[in-house]
């Protein structure tokens, strides 16, 4: 089982509500977002284009931050999802320096934390929550392992891309371009 | 009161005592306990509302934790404004219940030591000095004399209670404001206006047209939603900006329109449909009237002609005009929604409605689709008196093609340098922050000093709370009940508000605030439901439902009755037009002494060292709504000024540097904005968007975060035929801190 | 124009707008331990080479610096931990593939080593000093028996702790300054001339002084091929490494680094070390002083210039 998300940049319109919806459902404390927007505009006036990602920890599958944890708090669990134990982890910082795509922060409570793609509502076979609440139906989610799912279907039929692949960590999270 | 006012910055020492409800939230604490989503125990009964953050009213389910605290509010599924999905203003909903610097407690305006402040009074005294101020005011000037500016949930009562009273001015200034000039346009076209929400079929259309509509940072959920259906369906976006806005980065052709010019594309548009015969003639030919006047009207008005006006080259004037045509009737040249930009409104949309027409997309698929309301019956009233005078009393002969009153003409009636046919002397403010709201700021506040009583009903203390008599805190959407929400739709649907928790502060609901004065006013019988609850399950069991239902389910949905979603091929539409077709030339206008036909009138254009000021929307707010909550100032707390690359080297500005900004009668912004270098706007402009710049010290996570682009808007076009308030003639130059600091010296 | 810039208002403290999640805690360990890591590889070394009567100061006085130095760095460690409470679970577990966690359990056996390599000397410094309870001299009669053993548990340990600071920074492919094989050994070098420095500082032994100071000019040597290496290496590397190097060659931290780093701290102490083995006469502080001295800034810059370096926006 790997688990991966798809973002459609095509109709992504920055809206930022996967970020509300994610600090609402996991409780994320003001002033830190597990999850973001980009927004890439290139050209001169008029010949313009843009592009919008709504960007998050990648979950990769060669990661950097599970790799230099010194307590191993920063793990692999189910799917490929890469979790961070809050009674393991001791605040180090490691991870969030090794983390190329600065995903990760320090929570007020100590410990790390960063986007869990939602692991307590895969377990009830429910989306994470920036895919459920997102107007746009822009983010897919699912299992690359089963063919049917959301995100294997729309990756077969869409031309993608993943963030600095130069980085060699393997991310797990497609932007449909 | 007839001392002038004074803008009373409400401080917490100034509120006096502060009753606190069951829950007292700190500072900081305003979202549930930190922690993983697992580690939260979750309350799994959730409770049916329908949002308030925006008027498009999503239908949602609040969770709340076991220890009672608001957790989340998603979509209902069911919901056809939103699909079970709601926007981030919706999600973030929770913001506004936790938001510290709520109003708490009813305020009056007193005088002490020769200084004006609020002092904190009971319900009873506040409704007490409203109610007598009110009958005051009938018995000396008669009832028409009081004027409701009035958005949002509450605006139905207390249209009943003023009807009662005896007045009907009763302004929404989402009319005058806002979208009035459609409205107006499309009713004078078609008989029927576009609605709330749109009856546009986005999800189903091939070619969607955006005349300075920016859909997607306008987010209005259910159009963005069926935009992102369309876009996966493969359909062609044509949009009309001066900027490149988000919809404009999706669209097959952005059309960089010189600002003020969309009159003439439109007219283009009409002439290339017309004379290369691309316009559904069997539709015209069957349901419309004025066809060859409007033939003969559009003669000159080649793409040639356009391009010197708009700087849109003729060949992509064709070529969208021909992408509009083979979409057809699948296309909607959307009528867009804030469309008060020059004065010449109601007339360009008029020409939007035209081509509509002219491509037969009004009343097709993937065009507009005929919406289906529930017929709900509300409980029997007895008759409202009839008003001695109307709004259009106070300035006869203007605005007449206004089918509702006109918020900036109630504004002007209350200064008696005007000369009005009667003068406004109290005004009740429900949900509307008429200082950011209305333009021309000078004005409104002159109008104010005028007044006898202004009663502000609010959840925050916003601009307008500063100005009042007296504030009477309202209530957040989700500690209460409303009316149910019966809107046109595909299918006829209702939706349920209740309260998903108690009360934090000492607040009422609208409707108890509302009946609460009509039994202080002696108008009790016009309410006769003392319970909300009752009045609404009383009108669910006439429709086959009940609370308790609506209670479980959120919303319900009907089958159609009366009619199909769109016209059948051998359907006979009749419209509600005085001809009973689609009045391509309008008799109507030409009758009231306006252009029967839409033409092309030049504005002005910015003198040297001013940018036109254009302002708009960002996904994440809903202006001052949402202006300080938490959840939402996370993602935005203050706005920006777009300008220009070639501008800002001219000007020598660096990213992110503050920046003053002054129009064009010198008036300049109280708080430096926030410089954004970008190419997506044009040179000859700058944009910002609508809802920041606030003045209320007490507002903590708002107060002077970037520019008010209101208080820049001192010239305002009015348009003659319904009212509307052109803003878009205003231009801004820069004043850096350097410059500032040469000028003092 | 390219414009990239992030919409939803992203600031999460330390991490926007650019990484600051290591302050000055982290840099003062990497000091800290690296020149105590010099002293106790300088001692050990020389006493397995049997010169320890020629080089008493390096051998038995200069390394009771070393447990003070590391014990204040594991307090800059423990102080920099966010989750403190937690701090145990690097005794709990061992990640090979992590260096930090190789640090935690290098630190866990060369500061009780450099406890007993100065409690075998104690008498150096208080000669009075009386070790009362018998299991105590026991012990110390077993440590005295086996010292060339501990020399080299000493040796290797302290070499580990010179370097490893230099790959945890180096296996951080996320931060393009750090990424640089070079960082583990120049920091090494960097604490074996902070070692050698300090002996220079207390020794009264001329012949000492003398030989440390040219082992200290070998040392600069080494340290500024390494630097340059490290140049060469990053303006011949991928764009994010280029940019990274630029942060040194006309970025904000050219300055520092340069006079700081190069200036200060290695070419005039060397230059001053070089006069000194010629006939001039300069007081041993001066150079010494400022090879600590710049050894600390190298730390500090490279830590702060480091987190600066990315690969996005």
């Amino acid at each position: 089982m790997r688990y991966a998300m798809a973002v459609d940049t095509r109709k992504c319109v920055g809206c930022s509500d996967c970020v509300v919806a994610c600090q609402t459902e996991n409780n994320v404390p003001s002033g830190f977002c597990r999850d973001w927007v980009v927004e890439v505009t290139d050209g001169t006036y008029p010949q313009l284009e843009m592009e919008i990602r709504s960007e998050r920890c990648n979950h990769c599958i060669n990661s950097p931050c599970v790799r230099c944890c010194p307590t191993g708090a920063s793990h692999f669990d189910a799917g490929g999802i890469v979790l961070v134990d809050h009674n393991k982890c001791i605040g180090c910082g490691a991870c969030i320096a090794s983390c190329p795509y600065d995903a990760r922060y320090p929570h007020p409570d100590g410990y790390v934390d960063k986007c869990t793609f939602c692991s307590h509502r895969l377990k009830k076979g429910l989306d994470p929550a920036c895919a459920d609440v997102c107007p746009t139906k822009c983010i897919y989610f699912g299992d690359l392992d089963d063919p049917n799912s959301p995100v294997s279907v729309i990756l077969r039929q869409r031309k993608s891309k993943t963030l600095i692949p130069e980085a060699g960590t393997r991310p797990q999270l497609y932007f449909l371009i | 009161m007839t001392n002038r006012r004074t803008f009373i910055k409400i401080s917490i020492a100034g509120a006096g005592a502060i009753t606190l409800g069951a829950g007292t939230i700190k500072a900081m604490d305003w979202i549930s306990k930190p922690g993983n989503g697992e580690s939260v125990k979750v309350d799994l009964k959730r409770t049916p509302t329908y949002c308030e953050v925006c008027f498009w009213k999503c239908a949602g389910w609040v969770y709340k934790t076991s220890e009672g605290r608001i957790w989340k509010i998603i979509g209902n599924d069911d919901d056809q404004h939103c699909s079970g999905r709601l926007c981030p203003r919706g999600t973030g909903g929770v913001g506004m219940y936790y938001d510290n610097d709520r109003l708490k407690t009813p305020m009056l305006r007193v005088e002490e030591r020769g200084k004006q402040v609020f002092r904190a009074v009971t319900w009873d005294e506040a409704i007490k000095y409203i109610s007598d101020k009110m009958k005051d005011i009938s018995s000396k000037y008669g009832p028409s004399s009081m004027a409701l500016f009035t958005h949002g949930s509450g605006s139905s009562y207390l249209t009943t209670l003023f009807k009662a009273f005896g007045s009907e001015n009763i302004a929404e200034p989402s009319y005058a404001q806002c979208r009035g000039p459609r409205d107006e346009a499309f009713f004078a076209t078609f008989g029927e206006e576009v609605y709330s929400p749109e009856i546009t079929d986005i999800r189903d259309t091939k070619c969607l047209v955006l005349i300075g509509s920016h859909i997607g940072e306008n987010m209005h959920n259910g159009q963005v939603q069926e935009m992102s259906d369309a876009i996966d369906k493969g359909a062609t976006i044509i949009t009309v900006d001066p900027r490149f806005s988000t919809a404009a980065g999706k669209s097959k052709f952005w059309l960089p329109i010189k600002p003020a010019t969309d009159m003439a594309l439109l007219l283009a548009w009409m002439h290339e449909l017309i004379y290369n015969n691309l316009y559904d003639k069997k539709y015209i030919d069957k349901y419309a009237t004025g066809f060859d006047q409007l033939k003969e009207h559009v003669k000159d008005f080649t793409p040639e002609w356009a391009y010197g006006i708009t700087t849109i080259k003729p060949d992509i004037i064709r070529r969208t005009a021909k992408e509009m045509a083979n979409a057809a009737p699948a296309v909607i040249v959307h009528p867009g929604r804030h469309v008060t930009w020059y004065g010449d409104d109601t007339q360009r949309i008029r020409a939007v409605a035209i081509l509509n027409a002219l491509l037969g997309s009004w009343g097709r698929r993937g065009g507009f689709y005929r919406p289906a309301k529930l017929s709900v019956p509300g409980f029997a009233l007895p008759a409202f008196p009839k008003p001695a005078r109307t709004w259009q009393d106070a300035f006869p002969g203007k605005f007449p093609i206004a089918s509702s009153p006109v918020s900036n003409a109630l504004i002007d009636a209350s200064i008696p340098e005007n000369n009005p046919g009667y003068q406004i002397r109290g005004w009740v403010v429900n949900g509307t922050n008429l200082i950011t709201t209305i333009p021309n700021q000078a004005n409104t506040l002159k109008a104010i000093q005028n007044l006898e009583l202004l009663v502000a009903i609010d959840t925050m203390p916003m601009e307008i709370t500063g100005w009042a008599d007296v504030i009477l805190p309202e209530c957040t959407y989700l500690e209460r009940y409303d009316a149910l929400r019966i809107t046109p739709h595909r299918k006829p649907g209702i939706a349920l508000r209740m309260p998903s928790t108690a009360m934090l502060y000492d607040n009422k609901s609208g409707y108890s605030i509302t009946r609460l004065l009509a039994v202080s006013l002696g108008l009790k019988d016009y309410f006769p439901f003392e319970k909300q609850e009752e009045l609404l399950d009383w009108q669910l069991k006439k429709v086959k439902s009940s609370l308790e239902e609506m209670q479980r389910i959120g919303v319900k949905n009907y089958e159609r009755e009366a009619d199909d979603l769109y016209y059948t091929d051998d359907e006979n539409v009749s419209f509600p037009t005085d001809s009973g077709k689609i009045e391509l030339y309008s008799k109507y206008f030409e009758d009231a002494g306006f252009d029967p036909l839409p033409k092309y009138t030049a504005f002005e254009e910015p003198m040297e060292g001013f940018y036109r000021l254009i302002y708009g929307r960002a996904p994440m707010h809903t202006f001052s709504r949402t202006s300080n909550n938490p959840n939402l100032t996370d993602l935005m707390h203050e706005n920006s000024v777009w300008i220009n690359p070639k501008v800002a080297k001219e000007w020598g500005l660096v990213s992110d540097q503050y920046i003053w900004l002054k129009n064009q009668d010198g008036i300049v912004s109280d708080f430096p904005i926030k410089v954004r270098i970008t190419e997506r706007i044009r040179w000859d402009s700058v944009y910002m968007v609508h809802g920041f710049g606030h003045k209320q010290k007490l507002m903590e996570r708002c107060f002077g975060k970037g520019a008010s682009d209101t208080q820049l808007i001192t010239k305002v076009l009015v348009d003659p035929i319904m009212g509307g308030t052109g803003m878009r003639s205003n231009f801004v130059t820069f004043i850096t801190e350097k410059s500032k600091q040469e000028a003092a010296l | 124009m390219k414009e990239e810039l992030i919409v939803s208002g992203r600031m999460n403290s330390m991490i926007d707008p650019h990484l600051n999640i290591w302050h000055w805690e982290i840099p003062l360990y990497l000091f800290l331990g690296g020149m105590a890591a010099g002293i106790l590889a300088i001692a050990a070394l020389y006493f397995i080479r049997g010169r320890e009567k020629d080089y008493r100061t390096a051998v038995r006085l200069t390394p009771f610096l070393a447990p003070i130095l590391l014990v204040f760095g594991l307090l800059a460690l423990f102080i920099d931990l966010r989750h403190k409470l937690f701090f145990w679970q690097l005794y709990v577990n061992i990640k090979l593939q992590s260096p930090m966690s190789w640090g935690a359990w290098v630190l866990m056996v060369i500061t009780p080593v450099s406890f007993i390599w100065c409690a075998l000397h104690i008498k150096d410094i208080f000669p009075k000093w009386d070790w009362k309870y018998n299991w105590l001299i026991n012990v110390e009669s077993f440590f005295n028996r086996y010292k060339k053993v501990l020399a080299w548990v000493m040796l290797i340990y302290a070499i580990i702790l010179g370097i490893y600071t230099g790959i945890l920074l180096s296996a951080f492919n996320a931060r393009p300054l750090w990424n640089t094989s070079i960082l583990g050994p120049l920091f090494l070098t960097s604490g074996l001339s902070a070692g050698a420095a300090t002996t220079l500082l207390l020794s009264k032994n001329k012949d000492e002084r003398k030989q440390f100071a040219r082992i200290d000019l070998v040392l600069i040597g080494i340290e500024l091929f390494f630097i340059i290496h490290m140049f060469m290496g990053f303006l011949a590397s991928t764009q994010v490494q280029i940019e990274a190097a630029h942060l040194f060659l006309g970025g904000p931290y050219t300055v520092s680094f340069w006079i700081f780093v190069v200036i200060l701290g290695m070419l005039i102490p060397a230059l001053l070390e070089f006069m000194e083995l010629g006939k001039y006469h300069i007081p041993s502080i001066l150079p010494a002083t400022m090879v600590i001295f710049g050894s600390l800034m190298l730390r500090f810059i490279i830590v702060y210039a480091g987190q600066f370096s990315r690969w996005l926006y």
